[in-house]
């Protein structure tokens, strides 16, 4: 018999073993997976995890890596906010398109007048529409008590069309031929969004993703807000009578999640993908709970899983290329990462005794 | 009768068949909230229900061993679902997104065979000469096994929950399961099995998307039915007859949907599409709205980790 006890405090050690342990069992149950599918397990884990950075052209995948991980961090660091103080913004995903809508339809607005002041604005207007879209469920929440988990889930599927209908109609390209999809911004100087080290991946947003690490780590440990929202989240009749006021906390967290998801969004229409297509969203706003969840909330930690993720993005299109792996088994191998992390994380806060408990 | 291009008639009967998918899920979902679960991992089980469904189908060529597949589907998700919130206590909010990321990786990859395939046709059972009444014979008697079967479902709920010893032990848990635990009831198997039935609804319910309603294999064709079935918990209050409305209007609102993009109405097809997901949230924000200052009819114990010796 195998029974629980509640530790007094969090233990430290399994604090920072668990994504550790939850890495590797995934690597174990993931080489079972391609081993099901046919694909020699080591080699599979081997060209996932180790060619994109150490294997012949590493020079080329190492760059991409930053493109990957830089809206990956980017919407991760402030979904964590919410997710520390209980509140659920999973709708990134549609914060991120409406970011990249309300930007490239300036720069597409006002093509082709060249200015120094086009950029600096799309990043404006693409923080706003995030914010935007995320204030739609705050505000719901905040006034009606709406679930926000609900609300700005929906949202996404909002978003989803609105793209399609602009990508089909009102943004569509004149000189496209019929395709659907925008003009592409990349051949637009004063919109583009261009690496800023030839070869390295590094563009504005990877920059943008590094600040918002190092603020959210700043506002999150070192600033008396970033103490009431983890107030807030662990001991919320605590945090209310120390003074918090839980409206404000959640539209500042809604809307801080939806400003980074949006810039995430600009960053990547106007340069990465270029243009506004059907097709622009590839599951980043859901790939970023992952990535918050396995950086344990924390921006630093963050970082690191935002890399690891990458990691798994690139290594999935070699592995798709090189053994003919689906594409959809890093879906699953991303699925079961999480999984493993939310099974370990019992050893953070229970120690496992065998035999029968006395309680 | 036609109103401005529709066949009120045709919408009403088309009503029932494109609301079956969210009212078997919403109909399971609420069993597992009301023993005090949430699972948000409902589009997750439906879409792993809708894949296993259609392989079962395809490779036996009969749909019922498809919806058969797609409940057990279903229910295995919601197992290790269970597994993780109840044994492990695991957050139940982060388990629920991961099965639903989980579920839409696993069946983009199960489907992979199966793209462009068609299922064997589920039969509309024969009334005889009821189905030639005029209107009702339309409306009421024109649709396969699975429709009736889901109705059949909401009154067993209702009944069970209401009327009878297990369905009392079920809400005790779901309102206070340390006094449940007190009085001797197995919290922890109670909700297995909730989240187990609850599974296995929202399994069928992928399966009668992919059989019936497409009737085909696309990836991620659930299209967010799952997180629907969600909302219409919350709407009807956690009751199942108010189940059966919200889904009748989400159901009616979607089938309005396609025959308005049908009767070649000037609207873009991309903003129609929006109408059911935006109208969800005016929905929720009505109910919300109303019991802001009421009675709170979530179960007391919903979505708080069990742990005996706490």
């Amino acid at each position: 018999m195998i029974t629980l006890v509640r530790r007094p405090t969090p233990s430290k050690l399994w604090t920072y073993a668990t994504p550790i342990v939850a890495v590797i069992a995934t690597m174990i149950a993931g080489g079972i997976l391609f081993a099901v599918l046919g694909k020699h397990p080591v080699e599979a884990i081997r060209v996932i995890f180790w060619d994109p950075l150490f294997g012949a052209n590493a020079g080329y995948f190492r760059g991409q890596l930053l493109v990957k991980a830089g809206p990956l961090i980017l919407i991760a660091a402030g979904l964590a906010i919410g997710f520390r103080a209980g509140i659920w913004n999973i709708g990134a995903e549609g914060q991120y398109i409406m970011g990249a809508l309300f930007s490239a339809w300036l720069a597409l607005k006002i093509y082709p007048a060249e200015s120094h002041w086009l950029f600096p604005t799309m990043i404006v207007l693409g923080a706003l529409g995030g914010l935007l879209w995320a204030l739609i469920p705050a505000l719901l929440k905040v006034l009606f008590g709406t679930s926000e988990i609900l609300v700005s889930l929906m949202l996404v599927y909002v978003a989803e069309n609105l793209l399609a209908y602009m990508s089909f109609g009102p943004l569509k390209n004149p000189e496209g031929y019929g395709f659907p999809g925008s003009r592409n911004l990349q051949d637009y100087p004063s919109a583009y969004n261009a690496e800023l080290f030839a070869g390295t991946g590094i563009h504005w947003g990877v920059v943008t993703a590094l600040v918002a690490v190092i603020a959210t780590y700043i506002l999150m440990h070192r600033h008396i807000t970033g103490f009431r929202i983890r107030v807030a989240g662990e001991a919320p009749r605590a945090a209310r009578f120390a003074g918090v006021i839980p409206a404000r906390l959640v539209i500042f967290c809604l809307g801080l999640g939806g400003a980074f998801a949006g810039l995430a969004g600009m960053f990547e229409v106007s340069g990465p993908a270029g243009q506004v297509t059907d097709s622009f969203n590839v599951g980043y706003g859901f790939t970023a709970i992952i990535v918050a969840f396995l950086g344990r909330l924390h921006p630093i930690g963050i970082l690191l899983a935002g890399l690891l993720m990458a990691l798994t993005y690139i290594g999935g299109d070699m592995a798709q290329l090189v053994l003919g792996l689906p594409s959809a088994a890093i879906q699953v191998f991303q699925g079961m990462l999480l999984f493993f992390l939310l099974a370990f994380d019992v050893l953070t806060n229970f120690r496992i005794r065998f035999g029968r408990a006395g309680a | 009768m036609i109103v401005g291009g529709i066949d009120i008639v045709s919408l009403t009967a088309t009503l029932m068949g494109a609301s079956t998918p969210v009212l078997l899920a919403a109909t399971g979902e609420l069993v597992a909230e009301k023993s005090g679960v949430l699972n948000l991992g409902v589009e997750g089980m439906m879409i792993m229900g809708a894949v296993a469904g259609f392989a079962a189908a395809v490779a036996t060529g009969n749909p019922v061993m498809g919806f058969a597949m797609g409940a057990v589907a279903g229910a295995l998700m919601a197992t290790l679902f269970a597994f993780l919130t109840q044994k492990l206590l695991s957050n139940q909010v982060a388990t629920g997104l991961a099965l639903t990321l989980f579920g839409l990786g696993l069946s983009a990859l199960i489907g992979k065979g199966y793209e462009g395939v068609r299922p064997p046709p589920t039969a509309k059972l024969d009334f005889g000469p009821l189905s030639d009444i005029p209107v009702l014979g339309r409306i009421l008697f024109s649709h396969d096994w699975v429709v009736y079967l889901s109705l059949l479902l909401v009154a067993v709920v209702w009944y069970v929950l209401r009327s009878t010893r297990a369905g009392l032990i079920l809400r005790a848990v779901g309102e206070s399961h340390d006094a449940a635990h007190a009085l001797g009831y197995r919290v922890v198997t109670v909700r297995f099995a909730a989240l187990a039935f609850g599974g296995a609804l929202a399994g069928l319910g992928g399966a009668y998307l992919s059989l019936v309603r497409v009737p085909q294999w696309t990836e991620g064709m659930t299209a967010g039915a799952g997180w629907i079935a969600l909302a219409i918990v919350v709407f009807a209050s956690w009751r199942p007859w108010r189940v059966l409305l919200g889904a009748y209007l989400f159901g009616g609102i979607t089938a309005l949907q396609l025959q308005l993009q049908a009767a070649g109405y000037a609207i873009p097809v991309h903003i129609l599409s929006m109408a059911p997901y935006l109208i969800t949230i005016i929905v929720l924000v009505i109910l919300s709205a109303i019991h802001r200052h009421g009675v709170q009819a979530a179960p007391a114990s919903l979505g708080k980790s069990f742990h005996a010796s706490s």
